[in-house]
């Protein structure tokens, strides 16, 4: 087992202890499961009439696997943000019942189909909350992470390349080489290597900071830093289209790229290497824009939908229409068309969302997800250490930007990626992944939010432990 | 790192904000423009979970819904599909609708306001909503005539009852099969859809009504109608023939069909000169009459340019702009700019013989609820009196020389006087043939125009036999 110090030795003085909030959270996660089964028994009605006859056992099975992981958190993150598990909840209820209704809609069109996306996508679930559990045993302070930074880096790069490597028999998959495909079974190891990048991304910045903070000299206001200093932007850079060109997969080069710039600027407080990231990647997008043909029909498909859309821009129309139909209140679960845009399960969901919730339950959603955000950024702005903070800013930042880049895809705002929607889109990989994600967050959230122990004398801080004061 | 942390808390909350402004934008202000896009077939899907109502002739439905096993409850068939396709349109998942299914579409979709009352009693009693019928003018065996006429080649057939302007048979080739366009099998349909544009002469267009062409010389009726109205000319009033007509102003000489010699003593009676079609006699008739007066004789028999719903939409027919004599003389030979559809052609004839008076055309005969009772049912409108009875007399007598002893004689039908024009209009392909012509000439029971698009015969050897099938057909049906 792997343990850190028990104590914070830089923990603020002691006073009254803040409040836990087990409470709310156990109130929260208790209107999730609601929203879970009503939005499970709506779909049913809607569509076959009847519940199903699982249905008892699905309701069990829902509030078992929350009631796991509130006591756990209970248990071993006691002072954890309390809104952070509910909204995973929330979020995992819904996509569980818009993914059911999708397969009540393609057994309504073939009716001698039967489709079992819903319960694989719960099974995945159960084992995204089995994650969640051993990090939360194992893992009893984030800090310890930071030890195992470069053989995380190493795991992430691995993870990343494999489906690179891999013949594309074994790895492809609608023209995306993103996948490891073995005996029935697809991973989509990039969901991984993401978190593994970030946490390496955390370590390495905390100790490189203040060598990349020193600026050379000023142009136009802003403070450049040393072309020396270059070396790990250009490499996350060139990691990135490596990861474009290899594995032709625009999502995961534009979400890792803008985290570790993003991660970059909390670090070093210079708003310089948002300039530079930028450039940076105005320059790559325009090149790959140049000579990429898939990069190419994305952007010309995003600027204008309609012209194409009997061709590339099909699922983008067929997006449109459904939000469109929508309208304000949607056509009701189970009462819209949304297997009319292809693939709706997975990339697709918001605008099987929008569709059938309308405007306000996807812009609901999104506020689901703002909430996700803003607490781990919250939690990044509270917690003591500077590789708490950077790892927080970092998975939260990965969540939203992530949220952006796909919803922004599906509703036009933005060239679509082929990013899934966090928690509620179908697909295992993404699910347990993200499930990690929300475990550290959790975790990092407890130690923000615990109270400092009563006055002994400080332990020696650990090498990688920071030992200045914080900035604020 | 606080500082940096709040930005992106910002940042992150402008983001997102952007997403939110988006999708009110797509949900709430494009939300119209979507739903009502051709290309979303939700609310079409919607539509195919209600029985659409049938298209009816003579009691028999020739397009309707049949319940199905698959997911769109309703599946839309067309049992005599490319007979009555120029007419009925298709119903597609895809491709929107077409003809009466898109002129009617809410009749028979059970939106239209006159079936509110049912769709609320529907609601509350629960009883699954459906659309109305639309039961047709149409007579099958005009219909079938027609098309069997126009066999093998492009052409339009319209025959109208001139005392009523009910169309009796529209006809258009090529045709297609609607109910390969109304599948529920989208790739099947596509698929489909191109192999009709891969066609060198679009099956889909219904060239009766959607499309017009160079009448030639069935237009001399209406310049005919013109001279004799004017009270100066009667049958018999003789007019200049000559071999050839040197076109005021310019060098150009006109000359009669196949250079052939109208009169040897280069002038005739009217009625001669419409019985052999003599073009040098016309194009100086119009001249000597004016412009005016054959512009407002064209527009009394509906060559006005404007559009017609009958439901199906029909495009406008014109003479056109004659800019001086020279093209006036063209223009009354029906050549020139001078642009009809068959639909026209047939209320031309149908108009002389029912005395002069012009009915308005109308495909759809009654209006049905789905328990069959009649919702609406077209009454015969009168649009208008070209001529008088008097001229519209001798007009007949006039037209019944050309299918007795002229360029109509095709058209003869034993027992029967026929009365009738032909027309072989010159363009840039080989000539459009046209017949047009109404049966029996003293009681008149059914107008028809036929026109063949570069058939390269005459009018009178491609369309006057197919008139005659048609008119045939119809007057069998008359006496059983």
């Amino acid at each position: 087992m792997i343990t850190g110090p028990s104590t914070d030795p830089r923990a603020a003085q002691p006073g009254a202890a803040p409040p836990k909030r087990r409470g709310t959270e156990l109130a929260l996660l208790g209107f999730a499961v609601l929203v879970t089964l009503v939005a499970q028994a709506i779909v049913d009605l809607t569509i076959t009439g009847s519940l199903r006859p699982d249905m008892a056992l699905f309701g069990g099975w829902i509030t078992g696997l929350w009631a796991v992981a509130h006591l756990v958190v209970r248990k071993w993150a006691p002072y954890a943000d309390p809104l952070l598990l509910p909204s995973v909840a929330l979020l995992v209820g819904l996509g569980l019942a818009v993914i059911h209704r999708l397969d009540l809609a393609a057994e309504q069109v073939d009716a001698t189909a039967t489709r079992q996306d819903a319960p694989v996508q719960l099974v995945w679930a159960t084992l995204g909350v089995a994650l969640f559990v051993v990090v939360l045993v194992v893992l009893r302070d984030h800090r310890v992470l930071s030890r195992f930074a470069y053989t995380l880096a190493l795991v992430g790069l691995v993870l990343l390349a494999i489906p690179a490597v891999l013949p594309a028999s074994l790895s492809e998959v609608n023209g995306a080489k993103i996948w490891i495909r073995l005996a029935g079974f697809s991973i989509q190891p990039g969901e991984f290597a993401k978190i593994c990048l970030i946490v390496f991304f955390a370590a390495y910045l905390v100790d490189k900071r203040d060598v990349l903070a020193l600026a050379s000299r000023r142009v136009a206001g802003l403070e450049l830093p040393r072309a020396r200093d270059l070396g790990p932007v250009l490499v996350a850079w060139a990691l990135s289209i490596l990861v474009l060109v290899f594995e032709r997969d625009l999502g995961s080069s534009l979400l890792l790229f803008g985290i570790f710039v993003v991660m970059l600027y909390v670090a070093t407080e210079r708003a310089s290497w948002l300039v530079i990231g930028l450039g940076l990647f105005a320059g790559a997008a325009l090149i790959a824009y140049q000579v990429f043909g898939h990069v190419q029909a994305r952007v010309d498909v995003w600027l204008s939908p309609f012209e194409y859309r009997d061709a590339a821009g099909y699922q983008l129309v067929q997006s449109l229409f459904g939000l469109g139909t929508g309208g304000l209140f949607g056509a009701g679960l189970g009462g819209g068309r949304p297997d009319q845009v292809p693939v709706a399960k997975s990339d697709f969901i918001a605008a099987a969302i929008g569709e059938e919730l309308g405007l306000f339950g996807l812009v609901a959603v999104i506020i689901v997800y703002l909430i996700l955000v803003e607490r781990g950024l919250r939690t990044s702005l509270i917690v003591r250490d500077a590789f708490g903070k950077l790892l927080a800013a970092g998975l939260a930042f990965a969540i939203a930007w992530q949220v952006f880049v796909v919803l922004g895809g599906v509703t036009g705002l933005l060239p679509l990626t082929g990013l899934t929607t966090p928690f509620l889109a179908y697909g295992g990989s993404s699910l347990v992944a993200n499930f990690v994600l929300v475990a550290v967050l959790v975790r990092i959230s407890d130690a923000a939010r615990r109270p400092a122990v009563p006055a002994g004398p400080p332990r020696p801080a650990l090498g990688d432990a920071p030992t200045e004061v914080v900035k604020q | 790192m606080n500082a940096p942390l709040r930005r992106v808390a910002i940042s992150v909350l402008v983001l997102f904000t952007l997403l939110i402004i988006n999708v009110n934008y797509i949900q709430v202000v494009r939300s119209e423009e979507l739903r009502d896009d051709a290309g979303n077939t939700r609310v079409l899907a919607e539509e195919y979970d209600r029985e659409r109502g049938s298209i009816v002739v003579a009691g028999t439905e020739v397009a309707l819904s049949v319940p199905t096993e698959d997911r769109l409850t309703y599946l839309r068939q067309y049992p005599q599909g490319p007979t009555y396709a120029p007419v009925t349109g298709y119903y597609s998942l895809v491709y929107d609708n077409a003809m009466i299914e898109r002129a009617s579409n809410e009749i028979l979709a059970g939106t239209d306001p006159r079936l509110f009352a049912r769709r609320l009693a529907d609601l509350f009693t629960g009883r699954d909503p459906s659309g109305g019928d639309v039961v047709l003018t149409l007579d099958p065996a005009v219909q079938e005539a027609a098309m069997a006429g126009l066999e093998g080649v492009t052409g339009a057939v319209v025959a109208l009852e001139p005392s009523t302007g009910a169309v009796l048979g529209m006809a258009s080739t090529p045709t297609y099969d609607p109910g390969l366009l109304s599948s529920h099998d989208p790739a099947a349909i596509r698929a489909y859809w191109e192999e009709l544009n891969a066609a060198e002469r679009d099956p889909r267009l219904n060239r009766a009504v959607s499309d017009r062409f160079s009448p030639g010389s069935i237009f001399k009726v209406i310049v005919s109608a013109a001279a004799l109205s004017t009270g100066e000319y009667t049958p018999d009033t003789v007019v200049p023939a000559p071999d050839t007509l040197t076109l005021p102003g310019t060098t150009t000489e006109l000359e009669n069909f196949g250079g052939s010699s109208c009169s040897s003593s280069g002038e005739q009676s009217l009625i001669d000169a419409l019985t052999v079609s003599c073009n040098t006699a016309f194009a100086q008739l119009g001249i000597d009459l004016g412009e005016d007066r054959v512009r407002e004789m064209a527009e009394a028999f509906g060559m006005d340019g404007e559009e017609r719903e009958i439901p199906l939409t029909v495009v406008g027919s014109s003479i056109g702009d004659p800019e001086n004599d020279a093209e006036l003389g063209v223009s009354s030979i029906g050549q020139q700019d001078v642009q009809m559809t068959p639909l026209q052609a047939a209320m031309i004839a149908a108009a002389v013989g029912n005395d002069g008076t012009l009915m308005a055309p109308y495909l759809v005969d009654q209006l049905r609820a789905p328990d069959l009772s009649v919702l609406d049912e077209t009454d015969a409108e009168v649009l208008g009196e070209p001529v008088s009875a008097e001229v519209a007399d001798q007009l007949t007598e006039m037209m019944e020389s050309v299918v007795a002893e002229g360029s109509g004689r095709a058209a003869r039908i034993p027992g029967v006087t026929v009365a009738g024009k032909t027309g072989t209009a010159e363009n840039a392909g080989p000539d459009h043939n046209w017949f047009i012509g109404f049966a029996p000439a003293d009681d008149p029971q059914i107008a028809v125009a036929v026109f063949v698009a570069n058939g390269g015969g005459t009018g009178g050897d491609v369309s006057a036999p197919i008139a005659r099938e048609v008119m045939q057909a119809f007057l069998d049906g008359q006496g059983e």
